[in-house]
């Protein structure tokens, strides 16, 4: 078999790379992690945002957010902390100057968005329900409650049972609710949003983390605490991916630490519908790009015509 | 904008710990402004993960090989080794694989011909201003002042002279040129030359000192910024910058890699000082 630019060239039928789940279809399982990507636009002269599965968009809020004081991340061993304070134009300018960029593509749009309150949140999703070319929203709910305490509202089980609740009531689109992984057992709060009405769950959000400067003696966050993500967290994501798909009957998007085709894998074998790239995208622009072409490579390989096949496949 | 594999053609020391490479980099010579930076990919393992932000010192032609085939077109870095992915930088040779992500940023506006210019680079800052001063059309009335800590630290001098641009070096030892901070230099010459405009990169300290001579002048300043930066292209928003008008209640940050590394003074808020730097600001 001959290789050339790293596409096949010769005349092997090609794999159904297509996945369905929760009312979307996505021409195949690879999209960017939310934060990573900015609106698709930062990236759009790179990578050809028709050759994704979806694009999710930066953490969206009911008014703009300015975001935490710099420095904002810093580089670790085999990963980066990142404490940007979820700095977004607001929901209303995202609708307006950025969606309209996005709806050139014929790419599904899954808009992540958070909230201070609960009803904060519900007020984000009801205004992106009105807009028809967003495909689905993704819930942050690792953010603190304000008035609860700043309790993050993914730790406490029932927080996040009440404002996914909450979103379900004023949302027709699909509901996507990401997990923070910073709980003691993520079954739990798993287990809370498909009760709540959730249509799927990803996982992880960034583990909780923090750097010092042994010369200034000082956090090399101003933020003091940041959120790890990079390849270094990848097996942790790996097993708590696995847990959930164990927990719920819910479809799951894989996230953390995916660099190649290979770490994406581990995601879709432990039972992943798709799987979101995120910090590889600062590594490496064209990171999707060659990660969808590797999958489909490793189909063609394993001689596996559909990657559904390969999805949930992990012998024990 | 593009990212692409390429090599190394050269890589120097040209002062202790000071590099100079040269890289094979095919559509930089007629895209790339003075100002701009590239994202420079290390290596292809791990560790650094991220990719380092360099500026660029100069676009070029190498003359053709005898092979008839075109001239190979390159930019030049100058960086200074102070961490991990510097130290892997200095032991590239010819022929080395990096990745290169550019030419990314908004660079210097080079303004009307027929007006006076200074230029103030501190130390490693002296970077984006080679290819600024080459790009200016009267260098007879450009000025490059430039300041580092000691001799070691004042770099290509040669280059800029090359140009026909006056220079006048500082250091705040002594060991060369003008005793003292380059700042002291840029007062006398904004008093000799009032209408100049003045273009800076150096440190923070450096550029707030510049920033406030140049407004007690009333004279129009460009500096080039650095932050730590993870993506380069505005997507993960870590380069930020306060802008003017700042304020808790109507936040305004502008990214250093996006809407930077080239602003106007007048464009951000030059209080952001007061607050704990990274600890880079003091060392260059
Ligand atoms: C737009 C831009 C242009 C630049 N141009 C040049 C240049 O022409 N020549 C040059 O030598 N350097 C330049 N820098 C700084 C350069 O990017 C850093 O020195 C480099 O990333 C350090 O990498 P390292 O792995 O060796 O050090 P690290 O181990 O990452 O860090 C070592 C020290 O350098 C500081 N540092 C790391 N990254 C940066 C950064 N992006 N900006 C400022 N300080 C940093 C850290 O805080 C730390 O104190 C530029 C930075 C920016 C943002
Ligand atoms: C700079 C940065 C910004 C992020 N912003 C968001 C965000 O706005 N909303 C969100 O849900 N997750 C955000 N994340 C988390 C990522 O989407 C992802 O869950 C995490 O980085 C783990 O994936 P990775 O290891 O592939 O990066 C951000 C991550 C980074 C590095």
């Amino acid at each position: 078999m001959t290789e050339m630019q790293g596409q096949r060239t010769t005349s092997v039928q090609r794999p159904r790379m297509e996945v369905e789940f929760a009312g979307l279809r996505l021409r195949n399982p690879v999209m960017p992690a939310s934060g990573t990507f900015g609106y698709g636009e930062e990236y759009s002269s790179f990578i050809d945002l028709n050759q994704l599965g979806a694009v999710v968009t930066k953490g969206l809020s009911l008014r703009p957010k300015a975001g935490n004081p710099t420095p904002r991340i810093a580089e670790t061993t085999g990963g980066m902390l990142n404490a940007i304070g979820l700095q977004n134009v607001g929901v209303d300018a995202f609708i307006s100057q950025k969606m309209p960029f996005l709806e050139q593509y014929h790419t599904p749009v899954i808009v992540n968005f958070f909230g201070n309150t609960a009803e904060e949140y519900a007020e984000v999703a009801a205004r992106l329900n009105d807009v028809p070319n967003v495909a689905a929203l993704e819930m942050n709910i690792s953010c603190p409650n304000v008035k609860h305490g700043g309790i993050v509202f993914g730790t406490e089980p029932q927080a996040a049972y009440d404002v996914v609740s909450l979103v379900r009531e004023r949302l027709d689109k699909p509901l996507i609710v990401k997990l923070t992984p910073n709980v003691t057992d993520i079954r739990v709060t798993a287990k809370a949003v498909e009760d709540a009405g959730a249509d799927a769950i990803s996982l992880i959000n960034t583990l909780t983390g923090m750097a010092v400067d042994v010369k200034t003696r000082r956090p090399r966050l101003a933020n003091q605490i940041g959120g790890l993500s990079g390849p270094g967290i990848r097996p942790i994501a790996v097993r708590l991916t696995h847990q959930v798909v164990q927990t719920v009957k819910l479809p799951v998007i894989g996230i953390g630490g995916i660099f190649r085709a290979m770490d994406a894998l581990e995601f879709l074998i432990v039972g992943a519908r798709a799987v979101q790239v995120g910090t590889a995208n600062f590594v490496d622009p064209n990171a999707m790009s060659q990660i969808i072409t590797d999958l489909e490579n490793f189909c063609i390989d394993e001689g596996i015509e559909d990657i559904n096949d390969l999805i949930g496949t992990l012998q024990l | 904008m593009k990212n692409y594999k390429t090599i190394v053609l050269s890589n120097q020391e040209i002062s202790p710990g000071y590099y100079r490479m040269q890289i094979l980099a095919p559509g930089y010579d007629a895209q790339a402004r003075a100002g701009q930076f590239v994202m420079f990919r290390v290596q292809r393992s791990l560790p650094p993960l991220l990719r380092r932000p360099f500026g660029i010192f100069r676009t070029g032609f190498l003359a053709p090989d005898c092979d008839g085939m075109p001239p190979k077109e390159f930019i030049e870095i100058v960086y200074k080794v102070v961490g991990l992915g510097t130290e892997i930088m200095q032991d590239l040779h010819q022929g080395d694989q990096i990745e290169l992500l550019g030419p990314l940023g908004r660079g210097f506006d080079l303004g009307a011909p027929d007006e006076d210019k200074i230029l103030v680079g501190g130390g490693i800052g002296l970077v984006p201003l080679y290819m600024l001063a080459e790009k200016l059309d009267n260098k007879a009335r450009s000025r490059l002042l430039m300041g580092g800590r000691t001799r070691d630290d004042i770099i290509t001098v040669t280059e800029f002279e090359r140009l026909g641009v006056e220079t006048y070096v500082s250091t705040e030892d002594g060991s060369l040129g003008e005793e003292g901070l380059v700042t002291q230099v840029l007062e006398r010459k904004l008093q000799k030359y009032p209408q100049a405009t003045v273009y800076a990169c150096g440190p923070m300290p450096m550029l707030d000192a510049v920033q406030r001579i140049c407004a007690n002048h009333k004279a129009p300043l460009q500096v080039s910024l650095e932050a730590l930066m993870a993506c380069g292209v505005g997507a993960c928003l870590g380069c930020v910058v306060k802008g003017a008008g700042h304020s808790e209640e109507t936040p305004r940050y502008l990214c250093t890699c996006k809407q930077g590394p080239v602003f106007n003074a007048e464009e951000l808020d030059w209080r952001q000082l007061d607050e704990p730097q990274q600890d880079c600001g003091g060392c260059r």
